[in-house]
């Protein structure tokens, strides 16, 4: 108890003021140093990453403009019969019209007009056939399309393929040089930004390649992996921070809980390879079978997320509302709850977007396939960002390349929008007590 | 404990309305509450006092069993309030606490607004049948803990954003909103000034009509001024408890007398 009698007086006063006096030099100089470590280390932190930026920008930057031709095309009759529409030679109209604006070829040479048709992209064909199908009143009748040239001639317009080298160690000949001018004089050529890039799914001509079937499968697989994770993470944690008896059971619980955070995602894939496509037969590929291995990825992250915050809220609140009534239920659900939710929220996106950047698991399921559509529902096959940019940077082709540095910035603009979401939402949710 | 028998002259009813009997509470190995045993009539204020650290809060947590909530806290002893048990399986503790109303030591409200801090306990019971009816279960305890006038022109804000005697008197308004049988007090007017102490001691007096009100308190003063019955704690042990004219006029233990002459505490 307090005992003001017996408490003894102050030392010496005036010494302990020339003390603190004479230490304190030395806590400034402790405190100086201090800050300077911490601004050094975000100094390189942030070096670091500008350097990463920089260099996928400057990598990828080409890639978000596609190189395009506009075509005077005129739909030969003879050769686009209407009787059979879709087994028409649209490559030869093509070729015909590219020959025109090239009046010195030689129409008459097979090997000419291949190659001037090289000049377009494969798909500008079909594209074509497209147009014409849809309408086959244009038989017979010019008609002007707009297409993107192919990954060679896109690269040269871009400046990627040096001119001075040798004809032979370059992808064009000196040929399709002098063609390729004219048709810039004549202004037929442009550049555009690349739509594609997010409207195309994958494609083995990096020229009409684009993230459509990649941003597909993710939404699917983050989808599925939220709706999984986030209900049982935040239930659990509940349950296991303000209803579970504290006991050895518990305690191991919330142990391996911690190991679980702690796996090596390429583990959960090949879980995922044994027991959702071995035993219970789901399909491959599918983004059903990712979002379940990604949300066994990031339910310990959420539990753990939730678990912090449900402590973090004081427990005077818990008493005062215990004081008038409520029952631990509506403890939980009126007071701690709405106090830990920026915390659980904020936690819930850094999860989902680890999820988002994971490959190794998706790898394992098969979510690296080639596919060239679009996944209409999370049980068709997919891929999604990570995996679509492990495939492009595994893809010879110079167009290639850069696609690959665009995708990553991509996949990087949608990790920065969820870290600001989440930012957002603590802000936005956070209250004083 | 002797006086238990005689009867205040300005007490209508003087039943015990608490009893306790051989309570004993441990925090892990520290023993805060040694065998202590006492009856707290009905429709009376009774100030538990005694220096820091001596159990007060502590006995006064047993008597909603706020102590539950504290893993290492143990309650041995039977408590009772109109005669039932109030540690028995069948008690809940929900229903106990809505009978027994609390207001802590340190001022806790809900980080909400201050009329929501108000009716969030009449909701949860179910006591308004109308939103009018609730503005005006809000309104009469805002009145009734002194702080109405202070806070009637923004009930709608954050009732943390409240000086800490404001806040104080939120949490006293906050307790007796739900109508609560039994007042447990623990310094409610540590952080007031005299002015406001003297609106919160008005009412502690009016509570006394019809409810048993237990007000934990440093001052001897207002002990004397609002109480009609004193215990003093010791070190965990309750060393006397009666009248408090006589505890504080004629103290039977020589702990008490030094305790109100000043020479502990
Ligand atoms: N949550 C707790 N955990 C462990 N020990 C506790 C806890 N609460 C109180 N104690 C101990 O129990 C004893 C009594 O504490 P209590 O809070 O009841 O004192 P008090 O009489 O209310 O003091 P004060 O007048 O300072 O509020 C003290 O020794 C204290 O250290
Ligand atoms: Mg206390």
């Amino acid at each position: 108890m307090t005992d003001i009698t017996n408490a003894p007086g102050p030392r010496s006063p005036h010494r302990t003021t020339e003390l603190i006096a004479g230490t304190l030099k030395r806590r400034h100089a402790k405190e100086a140093r201090l800050k300077w470590i911490g601004l050094g280390a975000i100094g390189i932190a942030f070096t670091m990453l500008f350097i990463l930026i920089a260099s996928l920008v400057s990598s990828g930057w080409q890639a978000f403009a596609q190189t395009h031709i506009s075509v005077a095309v005129y739909i030969d009759p003879q050769e686009v019969p209407a009787e059979n529409l879709p087994r028409g030679g649209f490559d030869d109209v093509l070729a015909a019209a590219m020959a025109q604006m090239l009046p010195d070829a030689d129409t008459d040479d097979r090997a000419t007009m291949r190659s001037l048709n090289g000049i377009l992209s494969n798909g500008a064909q079909f594209s074509l056939r497209d147009q014409v199908v849809a309408n086959p009143d244009l038989i017979g009748q010019t008609v002007t399309i707009k297409v993107p040239v192919s990954d060679p001639f896109d690269q040269l317009n871009k400046g990627l393929i040096d001119r001075d080298t040798i004809e032979q160690n370059r992808r064009v000949t000196d040929r399709e040089i002098a063609w390729f001018d004219t048709l810039k004089d004549q202004g037929a050529i442009s550049k555009p930004f690349n739509w594609a890039l997010f409207t195309n799914a994958d494609s083995r001509f990096p020229e009409l390649a684009g993230l459509k079937g990649a941003l597909v499968g993710s939404f699917w697989v983050l989808s599925i992996c939220f709706i999984i994770s986030f209900p049982l993470g935040i239930g659990s944690a509940i349950y296991l921070e303000e209803f579970a008896p504290k006991n050895k059971l518990s305690d191991f619980i919330e142990v391996n809980i911690n190991n679980l955070a702690a796996v090596p995602s390429v583990v959960f894939g090949l879980l995922a390879l044994a027991v959702f496509i071995g035993w219970f037969g789901m399909p491959r590929s599918a983004p059903i079978v990712g979002g379940l291995t990604l949300a066994l990825m990031t339910m310990p992250t959420i539990i753990i997320a939730t678990r912090a915050a449900l402590k973090a809220v004081p427990p005077s609140i818990r008493e005062a509302a215990l004081g008038v009534g409520a029952s631990k239920q509506q403890v939980v659900f009126h007071h701690v709850l709405p106090l830990a939710m920026p915390g659980i929220l904020t936690g819930t996106i850094i999860g989902l977007a680890q999820a988002l950047g994971e490959t190794a698991p998706l790898l394992l399921i098969g979510m690296n396939a080639f596919i060239t559509s679009a996944a209409s529902s999370p049980f068709d096959s997919a891929t999604a960002l990570p995996t679509q940019i492990f495939i492009w940077a595994d893809s010879p082709e110079r167009g290639f390349v850069s696609r690959t540095s665009a995708a990553i910035l991509v996949l990087l603009g949608f990790l920065m929008l969820m870290n600001a979401v989440a930012i957002y939402l603590r802000q936005k949710f956070q209250r004083k007590w | 404990m002797n006086d238990m028998r005689k009867v205040e002259r300005d007490l209508k009813v003087n039943d015990a309305k608490i009893t306790a009997r051989n309570v004993d509470v441990r925090y892990g190995e520290t023993h805060a509450i040694k065998d202590v045993s006492i009856d707290i009539p009905d429709r009376t204020v009774t100030s538990f006092i005694g220096p820091s650290g001596c159990g007060k809060s502590t006995f006064l947590r047993c008597l909603n069993r706020m102590n539950d909530t504290i893993d290492i806290c143990r309650v041995t002893g039977k408590i009772t309030i109109d005669g039932k048990d109030i540690n028995e399986r069948s008690v809940d503790p929900v229903q106990l606490r809505a009978q027994v109303g609390m207001v802590f030591q340190k001022p806790n409200p809900f980080p909400k607004s201050i009329y929501d801090n108000i009716a969030y306990g009449p909701r949860i019971h179910g006591l308004a049948r109308s939103k009018t009816d609730m503005d005006e279960i809000v309104e009469r305890a805002l009145r009734r803990g002194a702080i109405w006038n202070e806070v009637k022109d923004r009930l709608h804000a954050p009732g943390t954003g409240l000086s800490g005697g404001q806040q104080q008197r939120l949490c006293i308004a906050r307790a007796i909103a739900t109508e609560p049988e039994v007042l447990l007090m623990d310094e409610p007017c540590s952080a007031l000034d005299p002015i406001a102490t003297a609106q919160v001691e008005e009412l502690i007096d009016e509570l006394r009509q019809d409810y048993s009100v237990v007000i934990v308190t440093h001052s001897m003063q207002q002990a004397a001024r609002v109480s009609q019955k004193t215990a003093f704690f010791h070190l965990g042990d309750l060393v006397e408890f009666g009248e408090t004219e006589k505890i504080f006029t004629n103290p039977s233990d020589p702990r008490t007398e030094s305790y109100i002459t000043g020479r502990i505490g």
